[in-house]
């Protein structure tokens, strides 16, 4: 930046009245990600947000930069060809866990692998919440829901498992009502070159009340916590490990990813590894290289004509 | 003393060159098939002979028709692949309804390929193929070179393999090797029964096989060892000229080109007029990848192309791209158009140019993969939730794939609208010489983004959907321009501001405004050809039938009859003169593709009785087809 930036959590707040239930954990996490960003020290005009369709996805509405509230799951998608055609951009995906895990699945994992240089914040509240209710991929089995009367009966997804999986280069789990700990998880994953996905327990008062209590509450969260901190040692069983993120073996972060008592959050895998649009904007530059810019009238012609008098 | 009426059947001169040589005749005009396994290069020999004729600067059309399946198993019916080339000394419009030759590399091609030639057609069968096994394979206990069921063809039994492995005795190449350049041999042989120019063919063999010298060296030989052939055997005793189509042609320079890798350069050329950088996002489907392959050859463009996990993520990256400023593509097949649905409504709502090119198959389903059909039309049209207008430009022939890609793009550009390109198997994979166009020519299609602020009310607010009151189109502002941050989505917003709206009558308003938009869109006047200038019946067409239908309307007209022909490049919205000339004729006859897709929306939009005549078979019209249904129409018998 060529000029210092003094923006504050105001620049970033738009003129639109935020229209999520009183209460909702959403409210938490767009105060954090306000308060947050004039940290980033990028001009409003450079960062995107773009989301897909739930109550999670209204959230680039609210935000004062530019942002495309898109359809149900291809947020990720959409991001790829903006950021990969735009790397001068921050670009933001925001997502929930029925967005990203469901009906965006397929989206959600070939972003991860091809490491777009993307920021995905993926509000899991375990619950449809848009839709008035239906369980969710992240839903715990037999969870009564409208859909579900007599419980539902498939397994759930372990989103930062999944994201493993899908060789994702970053990965981390935070907090709706951590507003310290959201901000310290924005920005490791602001760092990060590459796909960053970091996962946001969010609570929704309405459909899925108190999901994530026993991880807030006082008397329980320090028992229930388990805060990982890169270069600090955590215990699991008695056994004491050192907490690296870079450590390209996943399989500490996978084992960690798949713990619930206590439940790590945190950055649990940070690895640098060349992003998609990095490489595809080299691709272009070498192409002029070689073969120097492309001239339209020798390519028209190609090699084989002829004259008509 | 050449036929000027295509396809009516060949007229020709004869010669004797002085000394005795082998006879010469000269033809207006052949058509020629290569019929083999999918294994035996036939579409890579028919490529080869299209280039040396197009060279040579004949007029010509092909016809390229293999399975979907790589690899059929050897030697039986499904696994045939062919090539059919049309070439003339005047200008034609269609690959030929029949061939005059066959050139056959088995008996499955033998058998495959039998019911569609004339009686005396010439047939060059390679003999070696047909053993006992090979004819039992296809059903044929028999064989059919001596049992009298080629007794009205004129045969010409030729060892293809033998003779090729023969030529090849002095490389070092294994016998199995040597004999997968008999396809060369071929060429060769038929390169000189038609006085073809060979320098380009054994230009393209060294730099196609660069790398292995040797393999390009047997090709070379055996492509000399079957010109020579001909040349010296006793069973070819005559040799063809057609001469170029000198007058088929206005003045300029020439190449071959088919529809794929025109609309691959219309999009870079649209990128270059519009100085906006090529995105395209697109996911493998035939026939439409090959434009995915050659876009992604040209980086130095500037164009980005991402192979994307599903269609979804094509278009739904081509749209992310659009938001960012680039010109946003996406290629696909109507099954991918099935999946992209969702999103072409979304960029309709968000009001972004971006180019949807659907080239079209057999369907439904997985349909016939390689086979042309022009049943998306409607899908194109209305295949969305909701009002969702979407405009709709085709080309009529491989070489105009070029010129509507640039108009797509104008379209979308202008107007910030999604656009269908549709073209079809049969323009992709077809080929027509084609007037390179000088970059001087082209359309400009500069754009400009949104700078500044532009609430109404002065302040320094940004309205995202503030319309051009010509055009209706909003402004695009892209990321990175200071002071114009604003947000928008797929939900309803309000006209103007964009805000989230759910007011009834401003919804009411927007989509209307969205279908007035793309309405008014301003595309050229239909052209009618009717040289009687009092024809009572207008033969309406879209899309790759153009070829066919003019062949047939030229041969009704040599009957005598009185018949208009027009063809539609734009299907929405259509040509403002549409209607009115629609209401000229007693008789509409519309042709397609299909089973009345056009029909139906001209009926529907100006309560015309337009009359279909349809044809669903994965292959194109023929002209003779065409000719008796027009002459029907025209009250003939
Ligand atoms: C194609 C499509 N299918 C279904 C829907 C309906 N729908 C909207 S949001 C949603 C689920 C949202 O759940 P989640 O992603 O967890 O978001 P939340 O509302 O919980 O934040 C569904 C099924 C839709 N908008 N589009
Ligand atoms: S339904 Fe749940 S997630 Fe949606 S706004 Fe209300 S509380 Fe928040
Ligand atoms: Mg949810």
């Amino acid at each position: 930046m060529a000029t210092e930036l003094t923006l504050t959590a105001k620049d970033f707040k738009s003129d639109q009245e935020v229209r999520w239930c009183p209460g909702c954990g959403d409210y938490a996490i767009l105060a954090a990600v306000q308060g947050f960003l004039p940290e980033l020290g990028i001009a409003r005009e450079n960062i995107v947000f773009v989301s897909g369709i739930g109550c999670s996805s209204r959230f680039p509405y609210y935000l004062n930069t530019y942002g495309m509230h898109s359809i149900h799951g291809r947020a990720p998608a959409i991001a790829t060809g903006l950021a990969s055609s735009r790397p001068d951009l921050s670009v933001w995906v925001i997502t929930g866990d029925g967005d990203a895990l469901s009906i965006g699945g397929n989206h959600l994992i070939h972003a991860l692998r091809r490491n777009v240089n993307l920021k995905i914040l993926l509000f899991n509240n375990r619950i449809y919440g848009l839709t008035k209710g239906q369980y969710s991929p992240t839903s715990e089995p037999g969870k009564i829901t409208k859909s579900t009367p007599m419980g539902s009966l498939d397994e759930p997804f372990r989103p930062l498992s999944l994201a493993l999986g899908a060789e994702a280069s970053f990965v981390a789990r935070t907090i709706d009502s951590d507003r310290k700990h959201l901000t310290s998880v924005l920005r490791a994953a602001a760092e990060h070159q590459g796909t960053a996905l970091v996962e946001i327990y969010q609570n929704c008062n309405i459909f899925n009340d108190g999901a994530f209590e026993v991880l807030k509450d006082p008397e329980t969260r320090d028992a229930a916590l388990l805060r990982l901190e890169h270069g600090q040692p955590y215990t699991v069983d008695g056994v004491e490990h050192l907490h690296d993120v870079t450590d390209p073996d996943p399989t500490r972060a996978f084992a960690l990813s798949r713990m619930s008592e206590p439940t790590p959050i945190g950055v649990l895998r940070a690895v640098a590894r060349p992003t998609y649009d990095s490489q595809l904007n080299a691709q272009l530059d070498q192409a002029v290289t070689e073969r120097g810019a492309g001239d339209l009238s020798t390519l028209l012609s190609g090699s084989d004509t002829w004259m008509v008098r | 003393m050449t036929s000027r009426v295509e396809e009516t059947g060949s007229t020709f001169d004869e010669s004797h060159p002085p000394g005795g040589g082998k006879q010469v005749r000269r033809l207006d005009r052949v058509v020629i098939r290569f019929a083999g396994d999918s294994g035996d290069g036939m579409q890579l020999t028919g490529d080869r002979f299209t280039s040396e004729t197009a060279g040579f600067g004949n007029d010509l059309s092909t016809l390229p028709n293999f399975p979907a399946e790589i690899r059929a198993p050897a030697g039986t019916l499904p696994g045939v692949s062919s090539f059919q080339l049309h070439f003339a000394d005047h200008d034609i419009l269609t690959p030929g309804d029949a061939p005059d030759v066959l050139v056959a590399m088995n008996p499955a091609a033998l058998k495959a390929n039998l019911g569609d030639l004339p009686r005396g057609a010439e047939i060059i069968v390679n003999t070696d193929e047909f053993t006992k096994r090979a004819l039992a394979k296809v059903g044929w206990s028999a064989d059919p070179l001596d049992d009298g069921t080629l007794a009205e063809f004129r045969v010409h039994p030729v060892a293809l393999t033998t003779l090729t492995v023969e030529a090849l005795k002095t490389t070092s190449l294994a016998r199995k090797d040597a004999e997968r350049a008999k396809n060369m041999f071929a060429l060769g042989l038929l390169s000189w029964m038609y006085h073809r120019p060979t320098e380009g063919t054994e230009g393209f063999l060294r730099s196609k096989f660069a790398r292995k010298p040797e393999i390009a060296e047997a090709n070379v030989l055996a492509f000399r060892a079957g010109w020579n052939y001909g040349e010296t055997t006793e069973s070819f005793a005559v040799s063809y000229e057609v001469a170029p189509a000198a007058k088929a042609f206005a003045p300029g320079r020439y190449r071959n080109i088919s529809g794929n890798l025109a609309l691959a350069y219309g999009l870079i050329a649209a990128s270059r007029q519009s100085g906006l950088s090529l995105f395209l996002g697109s996911y493998p489907i035939t026939p439409a990848s090959d434009i995915l392959h050659e876009l992604s050859k040209h980086k130095n463009f500037g164009v980005r192309t991402f192979q994307a996990e599903d269609e979804i993520a094509g278009i739904g990256a081509a749209l992310g791209a659009a938001f960012g400023g680039a010109l946003g593509v996406t290629t696909t097949s109507g099954p991918g158009v099935a999946l992209k649905s969702e999103t072409i409504g979304l960029a309709v709502s968000l009001e972004l140019p971006l180019l949807v090119v659907d080239i079209q198959r057999g369907g439904p389903s997985t349909g016939l993969p390689t086979k042309t059909e022009q049943a998306d039309l409607l899908q194109a049209m209305f295949g969305r939730n909701g009002e969702a207008p979407v405009p709709i430009v085709a080309p009529a022939s491989p070489g105009e794939c070029f010129g509507m890609a640039l108009e797509a793009a104008r379209i979308a550009l202008a107007y910030r609208t999604p656009v269908f390109l549709l073209s079809d198997g049969y323009l992709a994979n077809g080929s027509e010489p084609w007037r390179v166009p000088e970059v001087s020519e082209l359309p400009d299609l500069r754009v400009e983004f949104a700078t500044e602020p532009n609430a109404p009310d002065g302040s320094d607010g940004f309205w995202p959907y503030l319309r051009d009151p010509e055009t209706l189109a909003r402004p695009w502002a892209v990321p990175g321009t200071p002071g114009l941050e604003h947000r928008i989505g797929g939900i309803e917003k309000q006209d103007g501001t964009g805000n989230i709206s759910y007011d009834p009558a401003n919804h009411d308003h927007m989509v209307r405004t969205r279908q007035a938009k793309i309405d008014g869109i301003t595309v050229p006047d239909l052209v009618v050809d009717d040289p009687s200038g009092d024809a009572k019946l207008l033969v309406l067409g879209w899309g790759s039938t153009f070829g066919p239908i003019a062949a047939g309307v030229r041969r009704a007209r040599a009957a005598g009859g009185k018949v208009a022909q027009a063809h539609l490049r734009y299907l929405n919205p259509f040509p403002a003169n549409l209607g009115d000339l629609l209401g000229r004729y007693d008789r509409v006859l519309v042709p397609e593709m299909n089973l009345g897709q056009l029909a139906m929306l001209l009926r529907a939009r100006y309560l015309v009785d337009a009359r279909s005549f349809t044809q669903v078979s994965g292959m194109p019209f023929k002209a003779q087809q065409l000719a008796a249904v027009i002459s029907e129409a025209l009250g003939g018998n």
